[in-house]
């Protein structure tokens, strides 16, 4: 049985869709990384992801327009990543509990109005797969890298216009700076509360962005808690890569692989209780944050901790 | 306690008050959805408190499912006041639950006068090694436990139903090969005793119980007042020479005990056979994160858990009767709970304010916090 899974044609599939899976934590975890280095720790992104993943899912099965129900999305986690802000920047609250707040809000009216507009699970049309001229004629890598679809490009471009943005630009420099020591930064004359809000927004647009990866892009479905843990995931994957892009990336391939393999130990009938294979991922976040704790260093000392002038 | 404000001081009942407007914002938020909704709100709110209060029946059930939610509550009180936040309310639960249903299943032979406490006691033992986990993970490794109890969750649940789909399925669904991830229903008389000739188990005397003594641990009792000044200022701890990472554990464990005892009382009282019905959540209907919104709700004090426990049994049972009355899915109650859990958190900076214009208040003589500079 277990030789099936290095057949050459299997470990192309495990890859390609290894990398198609990464899509929706890498969008979720690099938004969900400017917030935490900006200094608020995001944890409703699961619930914002739902929201977006259902508005994407719900304009494309009503008007057959992808792009459209990409843009909804995006604005459907802007918005939830303001209220976001609000809650965490200017009224200050406790952001574990006020992310699992979020959580349950979107968890409950994704799946509210999913069954008052749509009732039972319709598939759509999602994203088609886009071959890249030339690319996707190579052996083993065109089917693994370049005959995805356009989302999943993208997520990976995510990644390098992130680490631009944060090391080499005045708005990275600003939200690491809140971040960090956000005294010095107000003493500056920077608005923590700004820049705060921006990168929450920010990690909510992404967020909303990443549930549509999912509904339109990768299951074209809708169904209750579709994400099903995949954003509690990012947030923890964000810890996992020390605030820093590239490594962020890693670790949501090294997630995404695990998953793909255990769904193709199970289409391929091997003897492993999917209970058990379902576990990996998880237990290999624990073990990944324990060795994440060691860089402690590199966390952003003011994350989680609300900012009081004259403190 | 304050002699030098001379106008009223409306902040004192900011414990009460707060929680309450904030829980009426929801609501209001809340009728607005089920306004765009096309159904209307006011008949929807009627609805559901008719459905949780209409009748004896309606009313047991309130209390029946405020019983999850006032050991969940009460366990999150304990953590919180020992500055750790266990969002594994979920996982703790169902390893409660799981071994409990070992206990009943193995021993069934015992006579219920010890076969009962045994099975509530492997409930608590089972739950506090879940949130044991995670506390060892925090003081041990630094690992944030938010992260860790959500991940406990999830392979908590798909324990439960690795074991409901193999070992502890029930054998005459094998026989039948139906194949119900479920338990054979455990042994008549491992069944908690009824109350009042209604649903109505004595679990959530004990809840009540529970909740009593967690208020007396807090501010009782020397362990109790170490949590308290861990969770109230780690540093301050560590200089008076307490253990902060050992209180942490315990905080945390104690926390996923009640929550294990939870799960034991609702697989003893209610179901009486472990089972999933195949969500992300098994069969705990999300009692672990709710349990957060009423301890929230109860100002996280252990009494005001009882109150609040309550008042949300009354809206989960309520809300089964919203699809009848104006159509409206259940799912709007997790909405709604979300809501609720949104406005009380992001209205105690009223309640904090006040906090630092007071300091910390009451300590106990033998235990003052001595100076960094003495030592």
């Amino acid at each position: 049985m277990l030789e099936q899974l290095f057949a050459p044609a299997v470990i192309i599939g495990i890859l390609a869709s290894g990398i198609q899976l990464a899509t929706p934590y890498l969008y979720a975890a690099v938004g969900e990384m400017f917030s935490q280095i900006s200094g608020v720790l995001n944890l409703g992104v699961e619930g914002v992801m739902l929201m977006g993943a259902f508005i994407a899912y719900y304009a494309v099965l009503r008007t057959d327009n992808l792009l459209l129900g990409l843009a909804l999305a995006a604005l459907t986690g802007a918005l939830m990543g303001l209220m976001t802000a609000v809650i965490s920047v200017t009224l200050k609250a406790e952001q574990g509990i006020s992310g699992i707040g979020i959580y349950l809000f979107g968890l409950g009216l994704s799946d509210l109005l999913f069954l008052v507009l749509v009732g039972t699970p319709k598939a759509i049309v999602g994203f088609p797969e886009l071959d890249l001229p030339v690319l996707s004629g190579l052996p083993a890598l065109g089917p693994i890298l370049f005959s995805q679809n356009i989302l999943v490009y993208f997520a990976f471009a995510c990644v390098p216009l992130a680490w631009f943005i944060l090391n080499k630009t005045t708005l990275g420099l600003k939200v690491r700076a809140v971040g960090q020591t956000p005294e010095a930064a107000d003493s500056l004359g920077i608005s923590v509360a700004r820049v705060r809000y921006i990168a929450v927004i920010v990690a909510g647009t992404m967020a909303g962005i990443a549930g549509a990866s999912l509904s339109i892009g990768l299951l074209n479905i809708f169904q209750q808690n579709l994400t099903s843990g995949l954003g509690f995931i990012a947030v923890a994957l964000v810890y996992f890569g020390g605030w820093r892009p590239f490594r962020v990336m890693l670790g949501a391939l090294l997630f995404s692989m695990v998953n793909a393999l255990q769904l193709w130990i199970q289409t391929l009938g091997i003897a492993l209780p999917s209970d058990i294979a379902g576990m990996l991922p998880y237990i290999l976040t624990i073990i990944a944050l324990i060795f994440a704790a060691r860089q402690i260093v590199t966390q952003p000392t003011a994350l989680t901790k609300p900012f009081e002038r004259g403190e | 306690m304050s002699t030098t404000r001379q106008r009223f001081d409306f902040g004192r009942y900011n414990f009460i008050l707060v929680p309450f407007i904030a829980g009426g914002l929801a609501l209001l938020v809340g009728a607005v959805i089920i306004w765009l909704l096309g159904a209307n709100p006011i008949e929807a709110y009627i609805g559901m408190v008719q459905g949780a209060l209409g009748s004896p029946n309606a009313i047991a059930d309130s209390l029946v499912k405020a019983g999850p939610l006032l050991f969940v509550g009460v366990g999150i009180c304990i953590a919180y006041r020992g500055g750790v936040i266990n969002i594994g309310g979920e996982g703790q639960i169902v390893i409660g639950a799981l071994a409990t249903t070992l206990v009943v299943l193995t021993l069934s032979g015992l006579p219920s006068l010890i076969l009962i406490p045994l099975a509530l006691a492997a409930g608590f033992v089972g739950g506090g090694f879940w949130g044991g986990i995670a506390g060892f993970l925090k003081a041990r490794f630094k690992v944030n436990e938010v992260l860790s109890t959500i991940m406990l969750n999830a392979i908590a649940v798909q324990l439960m139903t690795f074991l409901l789909n193999g070992a502890l399925m029930d054998p005459t669904s094998l026989d039948n090969s139906i194949r119900i991830p479920q338990t054979q229903r455990f042994p008549l008389w491992t069944d908690l005793p009824r109350l009042i000739p209604t649903r109505l188990h004595a679990g959530i005397l004990l809840g009540v119980l529970i909740a009593v003594l967690a208020y007396i641990l807090l501010w009782h009792t020397t362990i109790g007042y170490r949590i308290r000044a861990v969770g109230f200022n780690t540093v301050a701890s560590k200089y008076a020479g307490i253990n902060v990472g050992r209180y942490q554990i315990l905080a945390i464990t104690l926390s996923g005990a009640l929550a294990g005892l939870g799960g034991a009382v609702e697989v003893m009282g209610v179901n009486h056979r472990l089972f999933t019905d195949g969500s992300a959540t098994g069969f705990t209907g999300n009692a672990g994160f709710n349990g957060i919104v009423v301890a929230l709700f109860g100002a996280l004090h252990p009494l005001g858990v009882i109150p609040a426990s309550f008042l949300f049994g009354a809206l989960l049972t309520g809300a089964n009767t919203l699809q009848r009355t104006v159509q409206v899915p259940g799912a709007f109650v997790t909405t709604l709970d979300g809501l609720v859990v949104i406005f009380v958190v992001a209205s105690q900076i009223w309640a904090r304010r006040r906090a630092t214009r007071h300091a910390m208040p009451e300590l106990p003589p033998q235990d003052k916090i001595v100076p960094a500079s003495t030592t």
